[in-house]
């Protein structure tokens, strides 16, 4: 059993406070949802619990199992179990989905990558990481693995196989970027996701297959997830523990799923916002 | 030295000694290139004596040596299959395998015929030096309606440096008659330890009416070796003509191409790539040219420069008066890897006529936060990262090469350099060590 504790964490992206006291304790195999106006902060904390630079943590910490990820770099923080599956996933050029994962996999420690049924061990030895394997398009011998768990995960949530052997991102619609996120997510099987808007730009049966897939992961190899979102829909078949409530950077208000049905109905006036007044900008 | 008696002493048939002297007398009076001028700007070209150089005369196959023929056999395993393969010393064609040619087409040095100078005919002092002491040059000519399945490829040796002050001039002609397709690769390379040399290559391309010509050239000279190349291209009516060069090797390395979109509906497509490592400077021009309508022009220029060395990177969209339905597309990504390396990126437009479509973007910049955050954020490592962005973003118009067969070679050039001069560095070394105690 593993957890993510996040204790009075506060974040400024420039000189502006945007995150202002967070608390989130989420164990293994959880699914928390946190939901809040635009601007209220959803991004910038995604942000600051995987360590983007720029986004700075001013007050707090982030532990997994006791170990502290602020003051990491992010690749550290992926490595102690933490994932984002990002609002906004970025084009590389050039660079290809299975170079990516292999790269990921080579060194990562994170249980569920060790279990059994899983790539052995040996698919992520350090001699996957000498220059002539780390070339785009080169598929290493050795790594059928990875190869065999993209076409696995693709098929899992309807992602074309095709896009698999395309550069990251490149000429991908926004719900296959989505999409392509929740196969990495589940190639790299991580202690914990954060999942960034991760229903945005997908259709309903792409709500649906996702939610599944994820939903399966806290069982698989009992995942862990914090979920940011506007939506109430992506809650359909993913089965939230706990909703948060975050306006203004701060969490107001916390309890179960029937939280989330209460605001798809009221909205966030009740908590002194709607999302005409959020402290700033969308995707902040 | 660059003289005429130095010209007139190189053999060759009658009509080719007449027109070297011509040439030479010409070199002799015209002005050397200067930095002064816009075409040279940005660029070490007043260090060059011009004149101090010895012209080679042209070489014999015993002087490809156990390097050259290592070099030629490993491009021949490297592109498995080819329909003619050219091995030319310092500009004379010596060896012309044409195995896998149909009869009616040419592949090798100049006859009768005299085809130099059908698109490239004057040109700056250099282009005249290589008019006058060229001493042979590769001639490539498909008659109309022939199909070439697998590509023509011709290797340059050059020995320019191997002694002080050594110039070579080696010329290729390549000419398409209509409704003809043919993919034509030049590999220009020499002994990795010469000295300060000087290959001066210029290469015509011609697509007759409705022809397909890809070209693709590689530069892979030693690091103290001046290569200034030439490419002039035409296409006629409806043809479509790609050229994509890739500069590695040279101390100063520059590759001018100009791509004329001389017949109505015809297409050309530019691509360029390089990488600066060391003190090198790399130079790439290009003119898209449209002198008829209804023509489409797309340059894609790439590179990356790390230690000290420099880039420039200058194009040119001319739209002549009639040039109507023009569409021009020109973009010049430039990676800068390390704070002493420095790249310029200089678009133009000229354009005279109205209804035309021309667009033109560059960018200069070290590799990009939110692509390094993004792999980052799966577990990589900072430098794995950064050598997965800038590996794949020459993998990027490395695979858009116009001559498939050549992809390999050209990835296996780019990644071995690029691989060393990431880890040439400061701190490569430091953060190398960080990661691998961390995997520990």
């Amino acid at each position: 059993m593993s957890h993510l504790e996040v204790q009075g964490l506060h974040a400024s992206v420039g000189a502006r406070e945007v995150v202002r006291g967070v608390d989130l304790h989420v164990a293994s195999g959880e699914v928390h949802v946190v939901m809040g106006p635009n601007g209220s902060g959803k991004s910038t904390l995604a942000h600051a619990l995987m360590g983007r630079p720029g986004t700075i943590v001013t007050e707090g910490s982030i532990r997994i199992d006791g170990t502290e990820l602020v003051g990491l770099p992010s690749w550290r923080r992926a490595r102690a179990g933490l994932f984002l599956a990002l609002q906004q996933p970025i084009e590389v050029p050039g660079v290809l989905l299975e170079a990516t994962m292999e790269e990921a996999l080579a060194g990562n420690a994170s249980p569920g990558n060790a279990s059994p049924g899983n790539a052995s061990p040996g698919n992520a030895s350090p001699g996957n990481a000498s220059p002539g394997n780390a070339s785009p398009g080169n598929a290493s011998p050795g790594n059928g693995a990875v190869a065999e768990r993209l076409v696995e995960e693709a098929a899992a949530i309807g992602f074309d196989e095709r896009f698999l052997r395309r550069p990251l991102n490149v000429d991908l619609s926004g719900g296959e970027r989505k999409r392509n996120e929740v196969v990495q997510l589940c190639v790299i099987r991580p202690k914990f996701a954060v999942l960034d808007e991760i229903d945005s730009g997908l259709d309903v049966d792409a709500v649906r297959a996702v939610s599944r897939r994820i939903e399966r992961a806290t069982s698989e190899w009992g995942l862990g997830v914090v979920a940011v979102t506007h939506f109430h829909r992506l809650l359909r078949e993913l089965r939230a523990d706990k909703v948060h409530v975050l306006v203004g950077g701060r969490i107001v208000s916390s309890g179960g799923p029937e939280l989330a049905e209460e605001l798809e109905r009221t909205g966030y006036g009740l908590y002194g916002a709607s999302d005409a007044d959020g402290i700033g900008t969308a995707g902040t | 030295m660059l003289t005429a008696a130095r010209a007139a002493a190189l053999s060759g048939p009658e009509w080719l000694r007449e027109r070297r002297a011509r040439a030479a007398e010409e070199l002799a009076v015209m002005p050397r290139p200067s930095e002064k001028e816009e075409v040279w700007r940005y660029t070490p070209i007043d260090e060059l004596e011009l004149d101090d150089f010895e012209p080679l005369p042209g070489g014999a196959r015993e002087d490809l040596g156990a390097l050259g023929s290592e070099f030629v056999n490993g491009v021949v395993s490297d592109l498995r299959a080819y329909a003619a393969f050219a091995t030319v010393v310092d500009g004379s064609p010596v060896a012309v395998d044409r195995t896998g040619l149909p009869a009616s087409v040419r592949v090798g040095g100049l006859e009768g015929d005299p085809l130099l100078g059908q698109v490239l005919d004057g040109g700056d002092a250099l282009v005249r030096a290589n008019d006058a002491f060229l001493p042979d040059a590769v001639v490539v000519d498909v008659p109309a309606g022939v199909t070439l399945d697998a590509p023509v490829v011709i290797v340059h040796w050059c020995s320019a440096g191997c002694t002080a002050s050594t110039a070579s001039f080696p010329r290729t002609v390549v000419r398409l008659g209509r409704g003809s397709s043919a993919q034509v690769v030049e590999v220009v390379a020499g002994a990795p330890g010469a000295g300060r040399g000087l290959v001066v290559p210029v290469t015509e391309l011609s697509a007759g009416d409705g022809s397909q010509l890809s070209y693709a050239a590689l530069q892979v000279l030693g690091t103290e070796v001046w290569h200034i190349a030439r490419v002039a291209a035409a296409a006629g009516r409806d043809a479509t003509l790609r050229t994509f060069s890739v500069g590695l090797g040279g101390a100063y390395d520059r590759s001018r191409t100009d791509a004329l979109a001389e017949g109505p509906g015809s297409t050309t497509e530019l691509r360029s790539a390089y990488l600066g490592t060391g003190s090198q400077v790399h130079d790439i021009r290009t003119l898209q040219d449209h002198a008829a309508a209804h023509t489409t022009s797309d340059l894609l220029c790439k590179g990356a420069v790390a230690g000290t060395s420099r880039s420039v990177y200058s194009g040119l969209i001319r739209v002549r008066r009639g040039a109507v339905r023009t569409n021009a597309f020109q973009t010049n990504h430039n990676l800068v890897l390390e704070e002493g390396a420095h790249a310029d990126s200089v678009p133009n437009l000229d354009i005279e006529e109205n209804d035309v479509r021309c667009s033109h973007a560059s960018t200069v910049g070290p590799v990009d936060e939110d692509q390094r955050y993004y792999l980052e954020s799966r577990g990589i490592p900072p430098a794995r990262a950064e050598r997965l962005i800038v590996l794949g973003f020459f993998d990027d118009i490395v695979q858009r090469c116009p001559v498939p067969a050549l992809v390999p070679r050209l990835r296996h050039e780019v990644e071995q350099r690029l691989v060393s001069a990431l880890e040439l560095r400061p701190g490569a070394h430091e953060a190398a060590g960080q990661e691998a105690e961390d995997d520990g």
